[in-house]
């Protein structure tokens, strides 16, 4: 209990580094969001101080010296109030980030999860059957698949698969045609536009689930405990599922916990290839259209569920582990 | 450790014996040398290598000479067809490795060094100080990197390579320092270690001279995994347009080619190319991992049945 509540007390105090170090990041930046508008604008002629002071007035520059301005980001950040979009102005960013958000979660954390599933058995059978093809197949190829860059791999199936064959859709979460709703139709719809990034997804990351557990499931299998369970003739399953992976799991259950988090800022590339409406699709246009708010906003969220993650993993490793809790 | 043992007692004239870092480098190397898969990968990082030291004399063209027919498909003057622009495939290719080298071997490098220090420290000490090092590295381990580039790179518009170098540096070391602290933190409790702390050896000396060696592999594979995440990572920046996007890179040229609708005008080639090149350095790297991890950690040798 301990151990949990000193997790919990460094989770906060990392949280609140991590807030401020989003509001210290764009200050240690050279030029400010008004600075760019108007060099845009001065590229058509003269910029009037008139034109400056509308500009400023209605990128909402900070007044206030810096503990002034870092007090009102606190209580913005506290009310999840992140001001009005650049962009999609005069959309709220909060209204931006909420649409985006489930599109995100739902299809990169589905995958997540069937991808760590999946490598860790494929890991498993690797290692247990070491030296034959079970073993060379899906460490070979996995570690080549693991190296495709995501965004390549994306363009290749795009290609392939949506402008010459016509499988898959282009673009986009659903059809132009679909009415959004709770209906069988949409939801096909939904799932036939998910398609293409998910295999992305799952190829791009399986690599490094299967290599990771089959690494250590050869170290745990050569420990004494396991001689010992064979030397008790006790069944090979056995020993390779109850006494090898189960120990060999711990090093990639850490990774697992860190890719959840890493679940909402992780597809950009991917979802920017497919124009897929998502978190990593936000943050690309807000980039694209120097939304300072917007990116500011996104940061902060994709930063925090990778934290709560990481304290989640923290007091489920000293479960598993008892070790650590030294 | 045994290695080295191993190593001090073969036979080797005397007076001419080289440095020992020298020699533990040259058994290294023919450790990894005897695996299979580390060959493939070792032969074919030299030759990206070499592409990238020779690429003025390679490329058939300059990579930058936009005289061309514009769009061309694949044919005997231009082997992998042309750009939009107007400027020839294979040349781009070519002298696009050497970015991908230098950020690799670069950012790699920096990362490695950092997270050796910081994880291995953090490994062995207990108690505030190791809370407070959690606190640092926890904070860089949360902050996204990719995220985190995008956002410098979009205040750093056009900061050039070094500042890319610099960024994914800064913000890759944290894994690695993490795996090791967990590889030092067991490995504290061991006899050898136990021994050596009660035989009065000094904490630094414990660290680097008695755990350091028994992580070789873990630390060789952390370079190579950190160079393959900084050769896609930059490729990535540059596909989003958030690097230089005036250098002829293998991300910029995929950064062009979706930009002028390569998709619609059928260029599977100019599409293909450039990611098969960063996929192939990545795995070069990759099946070097392979090698090493037989050096240090015997049980993933190939050849050895592991029980």
């Amino acid at each position: 209990m301990r151990y949990a509540l000193r997790k919990v007390g460094l989770f906060a105090l990392t949280l609140w580094a991590a807030v401020t170090l989003n509001f210290l990041l764009p200050r240690m930046m050279p030029g400010s969001p008004a600075d760019a508008a108007i060099a845009r604008l001065s590229q058509n002629g003269p910029v009037t101080d008139e034109t400056r002071a509308a500009v400023e007035a209605q990128l909402g520059v900070p007044d206030g010296n810096i503990l002034q301005q870092y007090l009102a980001y606190l209580d913005q950040v506290i009310h999840l109030d992140f001001g009005i979009s650049y962009a999609f102005y005069p959309e709220p960013v909060s209204g931006l980030v909420a649409t985006a958000l489930p599109y995100t979660i739902v299809l990169v954390g589905t995958v997540t999860v069937i991808a760590f599933i999946l490598g860790t058995l494929l890991g498993v059978l690797a290692a247990w059957r070491r030296g034959t093809w079970l073993d060379a197949l899906p460490t070979v190829g996995g570690s080549f698949m693991n190296t495709f860059p995501y965004f390549w791999t994306s363009l290749l199936l795009l290609f392939f698969l949506g402008y010459v064959a016509h499988l898959f859709p282009t673009f986009g979460a659903y059809s132009a045609t679909a009415v959004p709703g709770i209906s069988w139709d949409f939801f096909v719809d939904i799932l036939y536009h998910a398609a293409l990034p998910a295999v992305t997804l799952l190829i791009t990351s399986l690599g490094g689930w299967i290599i990771g557990m089959r690494n250590a499931m050869i170290n745990t299998l050569g420990e004494d405990y396991v001689t010992f369970a064979e030397a008790n003739g006790i069944g090979g399953r056995t020993v390779a599922l109850r006494y090898a992976a189960r120990n060999a799991i711990l090093p990639n259950l850490t990774g697992f916990g860190l890719a959840l988090g890493g679940v909402v800022g992780g597809s950009i590339l991917v979802e920017q290839v497919f124009g897929y409406p998502g978190i990593g699709f936000l943050l690309f246009n807000a980039v694209i259209g120097q939304d300072y708010p917007l990116m500011q906003a996104l940061f902060l969220m994709i930063t925090v569920s990778v934290l709560v993650a990481n304290l989640l993993v923290d007091i489920l490793y000293g479960v598993l582990d008892p070790r650590t809790r030294r | 450790m045994s290695e080295n043992t191993t190593r001090a007692s073969s036979p080797s004239p005397v007076g001419h014996r080289p440095h020992p870092a020298v020699e533990a480098l040259r058994g290294g190397l023919r450790a990894i040398w005897g695996n299979r898969k580390a060959r493939i990968g070792m032969i074919l990082l030299a030759l990206f290598i070499l592409v990238a030291l020779l690429a003025p004399l390679l490329a058939p063209y300059a990579p930058k000479d936009n005289s061309f027919d514009r769009n061309l498909g694949a044919s005997a003057q231009h082997w992998l067809g042309t750009t939009a622009a107007g400027e020839d495939v294979l040349s781009q290719l070519i002298h696009g490795a050497r970015i991908s080298v230098i950020v690799g071997f670069g950012a790699g490098s920096i990362s490695t060094l950092i997270a050796v220090l910081i994880g291995l420290t953090w490994g062995y000490i207990t108690g505030f100080a190791a809370d407070v090092v959690n606190f640092v590295v926890n904070l860089f381990l949360v902050i996204p990197g990719l995220p985190l580039m995008i956002v410098i790179a979009t205040y750093l518009q056009n900061g050039g390579i070094s500042v890319i170098i610099a960024v994914i540096a800064i913000t890759g070391w944290a894994w690695g320092a993490r795996v090791l602290r967990s590889q030092t933190s067991t490995l504290r409790n061991r006899d050898f270690v136990q021994s050596a702390k009660f035989s009065g050896e000094r904490a630094p000396r414990i660290i680097f001279r008695e755990i350091l060696p028994n992580m070789t592999s873990i630390i060789a594979g952390g370079f190579f995994g950190s160079a393959t995440a900084a050769i896609l990572a930059e490729a990535g920046l540059e596909f989003l347009g958030l690097g230089d996007s005036s250098i002829v890179s293998w991300g910029t040229m995929l950064y062009w080619a979706q930009n002028s609708n390569a998709l619609l005008t059928g260029q599977w080639a100019l599409l293909f190319a450039p990611g098969l090149c960063i996929a192939l350095l990545a795995t070069s790297l990759t099946l070097i991992n392979f090698g090493v991890d037989g050096i240090s950690n015997p049980r993933l040798r190939e050849g050895s049945t592991g029980r």
